[in-house]
């Protein structure tokens, strides 16, 4: 079994969801990004997105944006990120790390390559935001013969009709965007992403995770009284913007421990 | 002509907007439905009649085409050898080949009940057109422009604010035509339910190089009538220039599958192609994705994306059309590139020889024509596309001269 897959069985053992912190690699920089790894687990995340910094990041807001930025400038690339992964996994051999990022980087390293070194160092999944269904082969054929989960993501624009498309190929978890737009500039509506994720999860026969708008413990709470997890990024990134060394990211970590003890307060599972 | 063609270069692209390795749909899910309804729509519109008859009464009536095609005899005479002949792109409305393919769209959005309008834009041209046909129909429109571009080409942001809409400065990366589409994208990610997204350059993700192309081989079907009528043949060259490449793409197509014709695209060089300060992405890029469809590509080891340069707004970035990435590796079309400083001489000289005034855009097609017609012989000819006026560039072009106005 994966560890994607363990860790979702284990949490649904004791009845919990995911807590599912994001950060972008190298921001401010590699040492601080690997002790925010390190301590992120103790902290209560359950799996961790780490986001790969690209130049023209498209589908993310201001927050994102910068912390790319950041990351670029201080030379983060996807060689580094494998250390940095490598490195993590020296202490940690269970919780998974989820690559989040866009296609461009990828290409440039060798796609087969690339997921080949992914796995070796501890990566568990892909999260490629421009590469859709209909364009992914190419990295998920490669993917899966290394034992990557490439994650689907389903929008509010993801109908019935296309959510077959959406399914066939999925691994890992179904990331659901709560909102029509880019990462941390709306608020979600809990109805309609209530509705959209039973939906998602009477279809899916994978764990789905909801992410794109989630902000403060009360939501991420909100959210997974019904998700199977809750991904929070422009929050914990905007908090990362104001370190500037590993010495600093003790209030990152406090506010990672106040989503992750919401996430896991235990809830009425919807 | 009259033998089916099989091996056609202007068959593509195919069902899933592939030009060869290039093209496809590299957009984020949210996007994806709407990518697949617009090329439903598009292609229902392109096997409506009344479609095209709307289109065709408002290229004529409001656009002014059909454009002429000019001999231009003083600069022939100058360069002393092939014969040259100028598109007069620059004398459609709103001065430039960009409201060929605004109209199109616009008319598509409408078709698809899109009440909201977005677009980006690197010289205004594009954005100036798209705020044009917005006002014509009455839709609402934003333009997202870099900062940089929004200084250099001041002149087209007042007209667009004149011509009611609405222009956002975009402060991101290197604050070009680049990040300009970024924010674009972004906004219609956020407002997919009522926003058209007319896209200016044969770019993006398909339908849209393929849907650019068609609204722009406009220019090549006249051309190729135009000089049958006046030479009764075929020119030995045709030459455009390439930015995104919606000009020249418009311009060769229909000359793809005449062998006789060479086809020479010109990229802007900025301060040389051998300095890290130019926009020649074919010339020296290499296959990657961005903005929706994979294509040749300015970037590094790494896969980020680099900044252009150029003098000439409109041909600053760092990508190009996939057709155009296609049709380079087919060997079907040739690319070459100008610097700014030859795009300025060849600028200067069309005003004093011509009295045309032409965008720095279709002055690196110039710099190439400048530079190839003297070693063709006085029977060749050169059709080459004037895709725009240069009256928005005279600010630029005082200060690269080092005078003040």
């Amino acid at each position: 079994m994966s560890r994607i897959a363990s860790r979702f069985a284990a949490l649904k053992k004791r009845g919990r969801a995911a807590f599912i912190p994001f950060i972008t690699a190298g921001d401010p920089n590699v040492e601080t990004t690997l002790a925010l790894l390190n301590r992120l687990p103790s902290a209560g995340a359950d799996l961790i997105e780490l986001g790969v910094p690209f130049s023209d990041p498209m589908a993310d807001g201001p927050a994102i944006q910068a912390s790319s930025q950041r990351a670029l400038k201080a030379g983060m690339t996807l060689t580094r990120l494998l250390d940095l992964v490598r490195a993590f996994r020296k202490a940690d051999g269970e919780t998974p790390i989820v690559l989040m990022g866009y296609y461009n980087p990828i290409h440039a390293y060798g796609t087969a390559r690339f997921v080949k070194d992914a796995a070796e160092a501890g990566v568990d999944g892909l999260i490629t935001v421009d590469l859709p269904p209909e364009e992914d082969e190419m990295l998920r054929v490669p993917a899966s013969t290394h034992g990557l989960d490439i994650v689907r993501l389903a929008t509010p624009t993801t109908d019935d009709k296309r959510l077959p498309a959406v399914l066939d190929g999925a691994g890992g978890f179904l990331y659901y965007v709560s909102i029509t737009g880019i990462t941390g500039t709306k608020s979600f509506q809990e109805e309609s992403v209530r509705d959209a994720v039973l939906r998602l999860k009477a279809r899916a026969g994978l764990p789905v995770v909801v992410g794109f708008g989630i902000r403060t413990p009360e939501q991420a709470a909100a959210i997974t009284r019904f998700a199977d997890g809750a991904a929070v990024g422009t929050a914990i990134v905007e908090r990362v913007a104001a370190v500037s060394s590993p010495g600093g990211i003790d209030g990152v970590v406090e506010f990672c421990r106040q989503l992750a003890d919401a996430v896991h307060t235990p809830n009425v599972v919807g | 002509m009259s033998t089916p063609k099989p091996n056609s270069f202007r068959n593509g692209p195919d069902a899933h907007g592939h030009f060869g390795a290039y093209g496809g749909r590299f957009v984020a899910e949210t996007l994806m439905p709407l990518v697949l309804s617009l090329e439903k729509a598009y292609e229902a519109a392109k096997a409506d009649p009344a479609f095209h008859a709307e289109l065709a009464g408002l290229l004529k009536n409001y656009v002014g085409r059909e454009s002429p095609l000019y001999f231009a005899e003083r600069l022939t005479a100058h360069l002393g050898g092939a014969k040259i002949y100028l598109k007069r792109e620059d004398l459609n409305h709103t001065g430039a080949h960009k409201i060929n393919n605004c109209l199109g769209q616009i008319l598509l959005a409408r078709r698809m009940g899109k009440t909201r309008i977005i677009a980006e834009t690197g010289a205004g041209q594009h954005g100036v057109a798209t705020a044009t046909v917005a006002a014509r129909f009455g839709l609402p429109c934003i333009v997202y422009m870099g900062e940089v571009d929004m200084e250099r080409q001041k002149p087209n942001v007042f007209r667009m604010r004149l011509l009611g809409a609405e222009v956002r400065a975009v402060t991101s990366g290197s604050r070009t035509l680049k990040d300009a589409m970024n924010e674009a994208l972004r906004d219609w990610v956020a407002n997919v339910h009522d926003t058209f997204y007319i896209i200016g350059s044969a770019a993006g993700p398909h339908p849209y190089p393929a849907m650019v192309r068609d609204f722009q081989t406009v220019i090549g079907n006249e051309m190729r009538a135009q000089l049958r009528a006046v030479e009764d043949r075929l020119p030995n060259l045709v030459v455009a220039c390439v930015g995104g490449g919606s000009n020249a793409i418009g311009t060769f197509h229909p000359f793809l599958d005449d062998a006789a014709v060479e086809i020479h695209g010109v990229e802007a060089a900025g301060d040389g192609i051998d300095t890290p300060r130019h926009a020649a992405t074919i010339s020296k890029g290499s296959p990657g994705v961005l903005h929706g469809a994979r294509s040749y590509l300015l970037q590094d080891r790494d896969g980020q994306v680099l900044e252009a340069h150029s003098i000439s707004a409109g041909l600053d970035y760092p990508g190009v059309g996939p057709e155009h990435s296609w049709l380079r590796d087919s060997g079907r079309v040739q690319y070459f590139s100008a610097t700014d400083r030859e795009a300025l001489e060849a600028f200067t000289l069309l005003c004093r020889l011509e009295g045309i005034i032409p965008a720095l855009e279709s002055s690196h097609a110039l710099a190439h024509v400048m530079h190839v017609a003297p070693q063709m012989a006085k029977d060749k000819i050169i059709a080459v596309t004037l895709s725009g006026r240069g009256d928005k560039d005279v600010f630029s072009v005082a200060s690269a001269l080092g005078e003040e106005i």
